[in-house]
């Protein structure tokens, strides 16, 4: 077991160098000189060269990829060129509403898909499982920030139920509050996550229901119920896990469409209003937290399909 | 493609009515984007007296904020949503078949680099990726189909690869192989074709997946800019009357819906075809 954690953990790391390449050459190609962004108007050109060199920047470039890396490494990721505060304050500020936001989606999608593709895939054909499957097939081609201004307009502008933006109303401190704010973008989630996990998710019931296994717990005479809940459940839970890590991205993606259309202020409006404003710095933290998080997300994935899974430790 | 393929599309078309209605849908919306020019208002002349008219008889989807006609926008705007989305796939598409196939006959070093490759690309989100080059780069439309054709390869060269691996062992291609055919050759008149339905499918679902991309980036503002217009920047232009004017943001998205899910439906019916023991489920 150890030695398929450090093999695995050992893929990781050269992917995690290539992702910081790519983030320092997003800094390095974008127009314009970085040293501007330091400077202040009764600055003369002395001081503007004393600022180059504390950068590193008369240095050949691999040099300064080098310098930039244990900058990264030990926490510092640069200034913002609009407000001038350090990137990873602002990224560390704005991640919890993130982190809640896709919680939340991620959690309460695990909850309801579960059971509603195993009782579907347990159904095939069926009235019921032809329902829920145009459910989600109308889920994976809805566009998420159309379907979020839809859900504004009928519970914020028609029925006024639902606040339609932003994570607490001003003034307001409690968890109720922002409950509220939160239902709406948890649904648009919610919506798109369970769409997807439905089709696996019932698929792999379908087959599991042929397996020899099931036969024979129907030959002892168990009802359908016992059999998906006692002994199927177990076998569907395994990919669930490959799907969480494969699913990633558009969560990831997913997060930056959906903060922006309810102004939640998480790490993906925080990205959106970077790149309308050119601010490199801050583009670069979040390609990079958000790759790492990616990485580091399939890694737990596959460590932990292999902790669940005995078989897997001794394949590839 | 050989004629039990065909027919075996046809048989799934006529069990699965809904396939049928996806083709009508798609053939209507790339015919109505094709004659658009016929619609008897001009999509970019601005009527201030006719600001925000819901849609009546004149004006079948009513007008916007500047009093332009919202039916002659919407087939205008459906021309680039749909000629993005077929553009970009054919990128992705030419894209994750040429390294597909390398990568898989080649094997070795070369397949090592290419896959590693993949494996870089799919660590980064692609869709701040996309956001961000949309930003570094010159705007316009053949911007935006290059960005998402570039981006979006990854998962069609990992099943061509897969793909490629098992063909490769086949004795057509060991005979080939034999008889003194170059590997290019092999790639091109051995493999290509008989991976050909894998790729038909990928290549349909792509192009649903190149359409929700083009109409989130030009939602906000980062893609189809004016005075262009495709179904998500009339949403990004839409979102901010949606109070006094909502068939503005209804009407596109349920353009950008049907013809989203049309595809998906399509490439399911196609692959449940193609590989018959994919029926079963």
């Amino acid at each position: 077991m150890r030695r398929y954690i450090l093999r695995r953990v050992g893929q990781a790391v050269p992917l995690l160098l290539f992702i910081s390449i790519i983030s320092f050459a997003l800094i390095k190609l974008a127009p314009g000189d970085p040293v501007l962004s330091f400077v202040t108007p009764n600055m003369g050109a002395e001081d503007v060269e004393r600022i180059r060199q504390n950068l590193g920047l008369d240095k050949p470039v691999y040099v300064q990829y080098l310098l930039w890396l244990k900058n990264v490494l030990s926490g510092d990721l640069g200034y913002s060129i609009v407000n001038h505060r350090p990137v990873m304050e602002q990224i560390l500020g704005r991640l919890p509403a993130t982190v809640g936001l896709m919680g939340a989606g991620l959690l309460l999608s695990l909850l309801i898909s579960i059971p509603l593709s195993m009782y579907a895939g347990s159904r095939k054909n069926r009235p019921i499982d032809r329902i829920l499957s145009l459910f989600s097939y109308i889920g994976i081609s809805i566009p998420s920030f159309w379907f979020g201004i839809m859900l504004i307009y009928l519970f914020a502008v028609k029925l006024h139920w639902l606040p339609s933006m932003g994570m607490r109303t001003v003034g307001s401190d409690s968890i109720l509050d922002i409950i509220k704010h939160g239902i709406l973008p948890v649904t648009v989630l919610l919506y798109m996550n369970v769409s997807v996990y439905m089709r696996y998710i019932r698929s792999n019931t379908i087959s599991q229901l042929e397996e020899d296994y099931v036969q024979i717990q129907y030959a002892y005479g168990s009802t359908t119920g016992t059999v998906l809940w006692k002994h199927v459940f177990k076998n569907v839970l395994l990919p669930v896990i490959t799907i969480l890590g494969m699913s990633l991205p558009e969560l990831i993606a997913g997060a930056f469409i959906t903060e922006s259309v309810f102004s939640w202020p998480g790490m993906g409006s925080l990205g959106i209003t970077a790149v309308y404003g050119l601010d490199y710095p801050i583009i670069m933290g979040i390609t990079m937290l958000s790759s790492i998080m990616l990485v580091v997300g399939n890694l737990v994935a596959d460590i932990l399909y292999g902790v669940v899974d005995p078989r897997i430790k001794t394949m590839g | 493609m050989n004629s039990i393929r065909w027919r075996n599309i046809t048989t799934q078309l006529r069990e699965q009515k809904i396939g049928i209605a996806a083709i009508a849908v798609l053939v209507l919306f790339v015919i109505a984007a094709a004659l658009a020019f016929l619609s008897k208002y001009d999509p970019n002349q601005i009527v201030v007296l006719d600001r925000l008219k819901p849609p009546d008889s004149n004006h079948w989807f009513g007008t916007d904020d500047y009093g332009r006609d919202y039916l002659a926008r919407a087939l205008y705007g459906g021309r680039i949503s749909l000629s993005v989305g077929f553009l970009s796939m054919v990128i992705s598409v030419t894209l994750g078949m040429t390294v597909g196939t390398i990568s898989g006959y080649f094997g070795g070093w070369v397949d090592n680099l290419l896959m590693r490759s993949v494996d870089v690309l799919m660590a980064i989100p692609s869709f701040f990726l996309m956001l961000i080059l949309n930003a570094y780069m010159k705007p316009g439309i053949g911007t935006i189909i290059v960005i998402i054709g570039a981006l979006s390869w990854m998962g069609i060269a990992r099943i061509v690869r897969a793909e490629t691996l098992s063909v490769k062992e086949r004795e057509y291609v060991l005979y080939a192989r034999v008889s003194g055919q170059s590997k290019i050759r092999i790639i091109i008149k051995h493999i290509i074709p008989n991976i050909m339905p894998t790729i038909i499918v990928s290549a349909t679902i792509n192009i649903a997946s190149a359409i929700l991309m083009e109409s989130s980036l030009s939602f906000l503002g980062l893609g189809v800019k004016q005075p262009n217009s495709s179904w998500g920047s009339m949403l990004n232009d839409a979102q901010s009357f949606i109070s006094e004017a909502p068939y503005l943001a209804i009407i596109p998205g349920v353009f950008i819906l049907l013809t989203v899910l049309s595809f998906n439906f399509l490439g399911d019916i196609f692959r449940v075809a193609f590989e018959p023991k994919a029926n079963k489920r």
